[in-house]
């Protein structure tokens, strides 16, 4: 929840005439199969400090007022990459989405991210989106004896795929994405973000696999460029532009 | 700190045909990947497809472009199109290889357009399957017609 300042502990924020709270409509989509088979915005109205994050309002919203909202939270600071959800119609993380930069004067629409089951407010089912990271083989592969210390690595060459180290899966990125939403075969951007980690990385020799699995049906030819990905990314990835450099990666095999 | 919220979900009076032991179907997103999902074919069509898509788009801009302005601005623009004036045109074998390759080059480009059209929003593999047995035979169909016409036409026919 929120950290109290200094000179606030103790002491009602509302009653002091130079209060930071306001008022903020929170309008949340609620899911619960439990009591009925469809979804409903639902209003809470709640006073915050509009420097704290979307997700210091759902805490309070689930602490204080109605504990059944569900949602997943883990480190509350943009490592986990649990909390992606769709706040105002636009993927993000909550716990690095500060209420005073999107407008808390209207209505703050957040809901659950698309192209995936919703199972409860909030929570969708991820299944399918990790599967779609297995079948790239997101792990080192090499051949021939390990060498007796480590796999050194040149600046430059650890420097070619350092933007998709980044990753933290949040899935904001693959459900943004209109080819996953109407066609969940497609591996969709964060698969091949994760791809691209070990094709581009000088110490793995399973690039060419790689390169196979994603040159397929459901693979990078699918992308039409639209940058909802890179939009997306809470971590600044250039998801597209890494999507791209798979795609030439595979032109330039051929020719 | 005062807090209120309105509207409390699911029905308050009457029964709920929900309960924690018959919970409500859940909306599960179109063809979700899953373990079972097939394997790759291991071919560069797709490659091909999408390298195609630009080529073929840089040259229509060309082709379809210079057809627009011939036909519809140029020498009085749309009303001199007659008969008279396709034979013209096709009397020479440039106009016909530029009529020829815009045909082929619409063509395919726009039925692999409308394949991937499909794939995006069929759901069901049955549907997928015959919508596009449906546009090729349109596209096969189209492409012959307009290459025979283009090779056999005959200006002296009445
Ligand atoms: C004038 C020059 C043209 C250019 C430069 C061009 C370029 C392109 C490109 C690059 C794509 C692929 C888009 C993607 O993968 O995201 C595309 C898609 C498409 N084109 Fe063209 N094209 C042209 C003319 C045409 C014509 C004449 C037709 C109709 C016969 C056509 C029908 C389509 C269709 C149906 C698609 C698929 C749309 C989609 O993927 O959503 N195009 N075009
Ligand atoms: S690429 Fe960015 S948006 Fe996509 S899963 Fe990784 S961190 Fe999330
Ligand atoms: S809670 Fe961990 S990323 Fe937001």
């Amino acid at each position: 929840m929120a950290t109290p300042t200094m000179d606030k502990v103790g002491t009602d924020p509302s009653a002091s005439p130079a209060s930071p709270y306001i008022t903020v409509t929170f309008r949340i989509r609620r899911f619960n199969p439990e009591v009925s088979d469809e979804a409903q915005w639902q209003d809470f109205q709640i006073e915050i400090d509009p420097k704290e994050r979307v997700l210091d309002a759902l805490h309070k919203i689930k602490w204080d007022v109605d504990g059944t909202l569900t949602f997943r939270r883990s480190c509350a600071h943009g490592i986990c990459g649990s909390d992606a959800m769709r706040i105002n119609g636009k993927n993000r993380l909550a716990c690095k989405t500060l209420i005073k930069d999107i407008n808390p004067e209207k209505p703050i629409t957040v809901e659950a991210i698309k192209g995936l089951t919703v199972l409860k407010d909030l929570v969708v089912d991820m299944d399918p989106f990790f599967q779609a990271y297995r079948d790239v083989m997101p792990f080192l592969i090499t051949k021939g004896n390990e060498p007796t210390r480590e796999r050194l690595q040149s600046a430059e060459d650890r420097e070619r795929f350092d933007d998709t180290t980044k990753c933290i899966l949040c899935a904001a990125c693959t459900s943004s994405c209109p080819v996953f939403w109407n066609d969940g075969q497609y591996f969709g951007p964060a698969a091949i973000v994760n791809a691209h980690r070990f094709i581009f990385d000088s110490r793995d020799e399973g690039g060419e696999q790689r390169l196979e699995i994603l040159n397929d049906r459901d693979g990078v030819w699918r992308c039409r460029t639209t940058f909802n990905c890179t939009d997306a990314c809470p971590r600044g990835i250039e998801v597209t532009k890494a999507i791209q450099e798979v795609k030439r990666a595979l032109i330039t095999r051929r020719f | 700190m005062s807090t209120e919220s309105s509207a409390a979900i699911g029905s308050v009076e009457g029964v709920s045909l929900y309960d924690v032991d018959h919970p409500a179907p859940v909306i599960e997103p179109p063809r979700k990947r899953t373990g079972k999902t097939p394997k790759g074919s291991r071919t560069n069509f797709e490659m091909y497809a999408w390298l195609f898509m630009r080529l073929s788009g840089i040259v229509l801009v060309v082709l379809v472009l210079g057809h627009l302005l011939i036909q519809l601005v140029l020498d009085g623009g749309v009303s001199k199109i007659g008969f008279a004036f396709v034979a013209g045109r096709w009397a020479s074998p440039f106009w016909q290889v530029w009529d020829l390759a815009m045909l082929w080059l619409a063509m395919l480009h726009g039925a692999n357009g409308l394949r991937t059209v499909i794939n995006d929003y069929a759901e069901r593999d049955n549907t997928r399957f015959w919508l596009k047995m449906l546009l090729y035979t349109a596209t096969v169909f189209t492409v012959l017609l307009g290459t025979l016409v283009i090779f056999t036409f005959d200006p002296n026919i009445r």
